[in-house]
């Protein structure tokens, strides 16, 4: 499997007993980006945080680029993978939180930087010429030294995702990446990444962006109840669904498309 | 009522008188201050001259330097085991949480002064601590470091517990998904950002432990206190040399003020 690529195999993980993904497939091709809708509840955020292991996985494998993550395949046997392997198997993956999650002590500039020096080790000159670069790109050049409490949720969801970027991952993950924001700053943040799914970048996107879903996903992928329930290209899953319950969930967020994003909002914080 | 605004800004305004409270209520407070201030200053069995005399004799001085001794050494005592009993406390080995919540409920439940007693008197226990004899090893101002250091690093560890969890979670999450181990995102994301939530509360802290030493004077830890006691137990001048003593704490504890303040502008940068 060349760079770039995703595969998840029959995920599982339950929460106090309760099954929050029951067995969860997904292939992710190099340069193709996922839009993962579905229902408040369906498990799409847990998803994302069992592929980079932030969660313990109950069951089921993933696998980036050619990389195992989580096991090390090893005389026939798969060993558990030590902190410091999965640490360096999540490189492959960025993340970008529904609450940007950005480090409140350090400048947007500081917190790309961060960790191509101390994960990466990288000369810090470079990366800062670097980091300054990817600043610019998400139109914050002039916002590099400012902390992440002077700057909006726009354009601190803008440094995360440059702070990901920084690392140069095979795939990036994005977390409902808009739905904390006031709505006059989504725009500049799907802006960001349709650029980076324009350059290429292999994405996978929990989003209540319908929209958005359908100009930039090659594919999406309905999730209810811990289960992909249907998966395809996005023009045919948006307007011509093979499943009941995927057509309900589309004809629910089209009539209500605020109440739905807000509804994932109170449930996450 | 008014029918117009015009012309209003011809009238005068009488303005409401807003601080007759504040006169009154500090008329009353100068008056009980002043009269207690002279009933004691005037009283013949207050001698002045003894005050002034044993201010700035040695033994005091000497006291003044054990007890900041002390209090330093406690701090530093405190502020490295309780940081580590808050790790452990935070920690996901059920282990070490139950060790370090074991620690706090004892040494937060037994009274400072039972504790210094019990060090002083190890000997009664253990007469020897191998090869030396115990009463060589626990001087009374070891017995008093030990008693002060294990006592506050119960209360120091829960303070420095609180600061970690007003950190948001989601920032370690962050610094996983950029490649970082637990322990990394502990030193470069939660330790810098959880100080500023410490500090006022330790500016407090430090105060308590200052006046706290006094409690060794039970053993003749050598403090201001305990000085303060030998003096008074040869010239029975008792409420005289009680206020040398506290005329020196109130100074080391307004210079203890200043610094914090001066600390706390720092971590605010």
């Amino acid at each position: 499997m060349s760079a770039g690529g995703l595969r998840l195999r029959g995920l599982r993980k339950s929460y106090g007993g309760m099954p929050v993904l029951r067995g969860v497939d997904l292939d992710v091709a190099p340069g193709e980006v996922v839009c993962v809708i579905g229902p408040s509840g369906s498990g799409k955020s847990t998803l994302l945080r069992c592929v980079n292991h932030l969660e313990v996985l109950d069951g089921g494998f993933v696998q980036v680029d050619d990389v195992l993550v989580g096991y090390e395949p090893r005389e026939g046997k798969l060993h558990e993978s030590t902190e410091r392997e999965v640490a360096r198997a999540r490189l492959r993956m960025g993340m970008v939180f529904q609450q940007f999650n950005l480090f409140s002590h350090l400048t947007a500039l500081r917190n790309v930087t961060l960790g191509p020096v101390k994960v990466l080790r990288r000369d810090p000159a470079e990366v800062e010429r670097e980091a300054r670069a990817l600043l610019d790109r998400v139109g914050l050049a002039a916002h590099a030294d400012k902390l992440p409490a002077q700057l909006s949720g726009g354009q601190q969801q803008r440094v995360a995702i440059a702070r990901a970027m920084a690392m140069r991952p095979s795939v990036m993950l994005f977390d409902e990446p808009t739905s904390a924001l006031d709505p006059e700053l989504v725009g500049e943040v799907l802006a960001v990444m349709r650029g980076l799914a324009a350059q290429g970048m292999t994405m996978v996107v929990v989003t209540h962006e319908i929209g958005f879903a359908r100009d930039v996903a090659d594919t999406v992928v309905f999730m209810d109840d811990g289960v992909v329930v249907e998966s395809g290209p996005a023009e045919r899953v948006l307007t011509d669904p093979s499943s009941a319950r995927t057509a309900a969930f589309l004809a629910h967020v089209r009539r209500h498309p605020e109440k739905e994003t807000d509804h994932a909002q109170n449930q996450q914080s | 009522m008014l029918d117009t605004l015009d012309g209003l800004d011809t009238l005068e305004v009488v303005r409401r008188r807003r601080f007759a409270a504040r006169w009154g209520v500090g008329a009353v407070l100068v008056a009980v201050l002043g009269w207690l201030v002279y009933t004691v200053a005037v009283s013949p069995n207050l001698e002045w001259t003894v005050i002034g005399k044993y201010f700035l004799a040695t033994p005091v001085m000497e006291g003044v330097g054990v007890t900041l001794v002390l209090t330093f050494t406690t701090l530093g005592v405190g502020l490295v085991l309780g940081a580590v009993l808050a790790l452990m406390r935070q920690s996901r080995n059920p282990v070490a949480v139950a060790a370090a919540a074991g620690y706090i409920w004892f040494f937060r439940g037994v009274p400072l002064v039972v504790q210094i007693v019990f060090w002083f008197n190890l000997a009664l226990l253990f007469p020897t601590l191998g090869f030396a004899p115990t009463n060589e090893v626990i001087t009374p101002f070891l017995a008093a470091m030990l008693g002060l250091g294990l006592h506050e690093a119960a209360y120091l560890a829960e303070i420095i517990r609180g600061g970690f969890l007003a950190v948001p979670r989601g920032q370690v999450d962050a610094a996983l998904t950029i490649g970082m181990t637990r322990a990394a995102a502990t030193r470069a994301i939660v330790l810098p950002q959880s100080i500023r939530v410490i500090l006022p509360a330790l500016g407090n802290q430090f105060i308590l432990i200052l006046k706290g030493t006094s409690l060794v004077s039970v053993i003749g830890g050598g403090d201001l206190m305990t000085r303060a006691q030998q003096i008074y137990g040869q010239n029975y001048q008792v409420i005289a040399l009680l206020l040398v003593a506290t005329g020196w704490y109130l100074i080391l504890v307004t210079v203890a003020g200043v610094g914090q303040r001066f600390l706390e502008r720092w971590a605010a940068r």
